[in-house]
């Protein structure tokens, strides 16, 4: 019995685990609109966006990089998904050209990272910029409007009664699970992240693979702005404000370190859990939404500190097996 | 003078996890003497200074300051005593002024303003002391080499140093800059201030010594005046040891070429030729920067190749790509296995396989059985030790670490080259030998070897054909038979100024290119 406590103490994820229960069983005691199958619905759904592009941001913060653009991302992407669907009346292609636009804005990323060496910090936050202001000049600040009625259906529809967007997350986690754990790729990008130096010593592509990373950090983050577009059906300039830091906060509090190659996909994804269903219960309680923000603010604090603390414990064992 | 020493270091014991760095040394120095410390690379040097300076904590013996005994825990209580080291790598802050550096931590000020005029009045003259006509106003960063170094003795001085520490001081610096530099250590001497000085050129060190103490394996050698010294006579007693019994006799059964590098330069090294065949065991020596570690990324491909052609197997390699390398059958592993060859946080079996990952996969997907069997088949070849090969690497020991990366390449199913830099560096010396005879076999089973190492017990030991490396050039080339420790040396060491000027100007940029 002992051991298998202090084992389920020391995992992260477990910890992890028990704080999501935690609050869950709080809120609900204070709400009981929380427990319902309707509410469950909606905070999947919410989860969902985050939890599209947090894959993404999971593998870049593993490789040891950063991606501020993804809630510029977000909007740009949304408005050629918009514009697109307008000019051809297709979702298809409405869908086709938005993962267009956001592999090109992530293979504008991975080159600047990896062939200009700019720092992923200073290029994501350059391309963030001129993103959101592109996005703006190109709509003239105005959000255009969907003018296909089965657009909305993806980001508000239901297979069964699971919501579609819900659905989508689990298809990717399935896949990108196996990606990351039985395939050569996720063992590169943990080698990556874990040991730059290393891997370019053991002949690894670093390279190729930081670029086809931020490629694909591109395309879930558009899938992402895809959803929100249709969900609002219309494609708005200031849309994913702040989106950035929502997806960094929640995968760093899932456990992925900013040092890089730490860190699960399933952690990640109980982070984006906790985030949603903290903002979920402060909106059940009629707390102001002032405060969510100071919520949040709150918890990426705690995030980075719990990641410091990480650090620690294993700068102290590095030392203490001692060589 | 007075007769007590300035420094006396009695029975000194230093310990690191798995090397025993320093055994029953003695070392003391007198006020006014310059007292030379030699010795091969990993003598012990460096940590008889950091222990001098402060920064190591004895394991045991004495350390007196001027006769009393030292208690020194830290640099900062060495330099208030008087006792002040000038590293090898500057220390200077280049944003700062050269009087900013000089003061640095210590400016004078009065109800917390900077005196600025005093500061720059007393660098001024501490500028004098050391002949250096710059204006203490200029950022230390604009400086040459030269001039950083002497701004650094300036420092020493301000701290009213009695005892100056001086690091491989020449070893940056062009012939008339070592003129100057001796001549201020003569003139140094003559106030009763006591140099350190650590050398590999043994001529500068006979020329400007008193007494030199030579240090071998971390023990006293001898500490004799440098009147009855010579060159010859310093060498053989740096090296003067009997060869190890760790090593097997191997019968090199040589194939065809594996390894052939021609007029090979990059930003490091220079014009670098030799080939290397299946079954032999190829040998770079040289001193610390001679350019091993730089050789052996130059030919991976991890620096890129400025000129010169590198074929494996007969195929010709790409200026700058490792993963090419790494295909084609060439494997590297480095010298520091913390900092560029382990994923520390990873496990064992995903350390050894990550190399060979392609061909342990199908359409990407890793074939876990056929990873598992073959990291397990290595790893009990090797003899890791390891509960199970799920083990995080960072728990195992250096030398259970290092048979790991040997392993990675070994996976590889066309490894032809293996390049090993420093193979058993921080590796006890059970492990050693286990090292030692697996390239012996690894050898013998056709693999293409080639050994950077600093250790010349190991070189001689384990190569069939050993290069000698001096400033990123190759400058000399032994046969196992024509081997000696006292050849390796002598070859490694630089050309002195002294015998430079000497020479002709032809010789000249050979010598003075160690930048």
């Amino acid at each position: 019995m002992k051991p298998f406590v202090t084992r389920l103490l020391r995992n992260e994820q477990a910890g992890l685990l028990l704080a999501l229960v935690l609050l869950c069983i709080v809120i609900s005691l204070l709400s009981p609109v929380f427990f319902t199958a309707l509410n469950i619905k909606n905070v999947l759904r919410d989860a969902s966006l985050v939890a599209i592009a947090g894959i993404g941001m999971v593998m870049v913060i593993l490789l040891g990089e950063i991606d501020l653009s993804v809630g510029s991302t977000q909007a740009v992407a949304g408005i050629v998904a918009v514009a697109a669907l307008n000019s051809s009346e297709s979702v298809v292609l409405a869908l086709v050209a938005a993962l267009a636009c956001g592999a090109s804005i992530g293979l504008i990323n991975g080159l600047l990272i990896t062939k200009a060496k700019i720092n992923s910090l200073i290029a994501t936050l350059g391309t963030m910029a001129i993103l959101r202001g592109g996005g703006m000049v190109g709509t003239q600040a105005v959000s255009i409007q969907g003018k296909v009625d089965s657009f909305i259906d993806i980001g508000t529809g239901y297979i069964g009664p699971v919501p579609i967007p819900v659905l989508i997350v689990f298809i990717l986690f399935a896949l990108f699970y196996y990606g990351l754990h039985h395939m050569t790729f996720g063992r590169y990008i943990y080698a990556i992240g874990g040991n730059v130096e290393a891997a370019r010593l053991s002949g690894l592509s670093v390279d190729r693979t930081k670029i086809l990373v931020f490629v694909i950090a591109g395309m879930l983050a558009a899938l992402s702005a895809f959803i929100l577009a249709s969900r609002l059906n219309s494609g708005q300039p200031n849309a994913g404000l702040g989106f950035e830091l929502q997806v960094i906060a929640a995968v760093i509090l899932g456990g992925i370190s900013l040092t890089g190659g730490i860190g699960t996909l399933g952690g990640a994804f109980i982070g984006i859990l906790i985030l949603t269903v903290l903002s979920n219960g402060l909106v059940l309680l009629n707390v102001s939404s002032f405060y969510h923000d100071i919520a949040r603010g709150l918890v990426i604090i705690l995030a980075v500190y719990l990641d410091t603390r990480r650090k620690e414990s294993l700068l102290r064992r590095m030392l203490g097996s001692g060589t | 003078m007075s007769s007590t020493p300035l420094i006396s270091l009695r029975g000194v014991h230093k310990r690191f996890p798995g090397v025993y760095a320093l055994k029953d040394v003695d070392f003391e120095v007198r006020a006014g003497e310059v007292h030379a410390l030699v010795g091969e690379n990993g003598a012990g040097k460096s940590t008889l200074i950091k222990i001098i300076a402060g920064a190591y904590a004895l394991d045991g013996g004495d350390y007196l300051v001027e006769g009393v005994a030292a208690q020194i825990e830290s640099p900062s209580e060495s330099i208030a005593k008087g006792v002040v080291v000038v590293y090898q790598e500057l220390e200077l802050v280049p944003s700062l002024s050269v009087a900013e550096n000089i003061f640095f931590g210590r400016l004078p000020e009065r109800f917390g303003r900077v005196q600025w005029r005093r500061l720059y009045a007393e660098s001024a003259a501490l500028l004098a002391q050391v002949g250096l006509e710059v204006d203490p106003q200029t950022k230390a960063g604009y400086l040459g080499i030269a001039a950083q170094h002497l701004v650094e003795i300036a420092r020493a001085l301000s701290h009213k140093a009695k005892l100056i520490v001086m690091d491989e001081p020449t070893s940056a610096l062009s012939p008339q800059e070592i003129a100057r530099l001796l001549k201020l250590i003569g003139a140094l001497k003559e106030r009763g201030v006591g140099i350190v000085y650590v050398s590999h050129k043994l001529d500068e060190v006979l020329q400007i010594a008193d007494r030199i103490t030579v240090l071998r394996d971390g023990g006293c050698v001898a500490c004799k005046e440098a009147a009855g010294l010579d060159e010859q006579s310093l060498v053989s007693l740096m090296v003067g040891r009997a060869l190890g019994a760790n090593f097997t006799e191997r019968k090199a059964k040589l194939g065809a070429p594996a390894l052939e590098v021609e007029k090979l330069s990059s930003a490091a090294v220079n014009d670098i030729s030799f080939v290397v065949r299946a079954g032999e065991i190829v040998g770079f020596s040289g001193l610390m920067g001679a350019g091993r570690t730089e050789l052996a990324r130059a030919l991976m491909g991890v620096d890129r190749r400025l000129a010169g052609q590198v074929r494996v197997g007969g195929t010709l390699l790409p200026a700058s790509s490792p993963v090419t390398s790494r295909r084609l059958g060439m494997g590297l592993v480095p010298e520091d296995r913390r900092e560029s060859g382990i994923f520390p946080r990873r496990s064992v079996s995903d350390n050894a396989s990550i190399a060979a990952l392609e061909n342990l996969s199908t359409l990407g997907r890793i074939r876990h059985k056929a990873e598992r069997e073959q990291v397990g088949k290595w790893v009990e070849r090797l003899a890791v030790r390891t509960p199970n090969i799920e083990q995080e690497i960072a728990k195992l020991s250096g030398g259970n670490q290092q048979k790991v990366l040997l392993a990675r390449w070994l996976l590889v199913e066309n490894i032809k080259v293996l390049i090993v830099d420093e193979p058993t560096r921080g590796i006890d010396v059970g492990a050693k030998a286990e090292i030692y005879s697996l390239l012996n076999e690894l050898a013998e089973g056709g693999l293409a070897l080639v050994v950077m190492s600093s250790e010349m017990t190991e070189i001689l030991g384990l190569c069939d054909c050993i290069h000698v490396l001096r400033a990123g050039r190759l400058t000399a080339s032994y046969t196992r038979g024509e081997a000696t420790a006292e050849n390796l040396l002598k070859s490694a060491l630089p050309v002195s100024s002294a015998s430079l000027y000497k020479k002709d100007g032809e010789n000249y940029d050979v010598v003075d290119g160690q930048k």
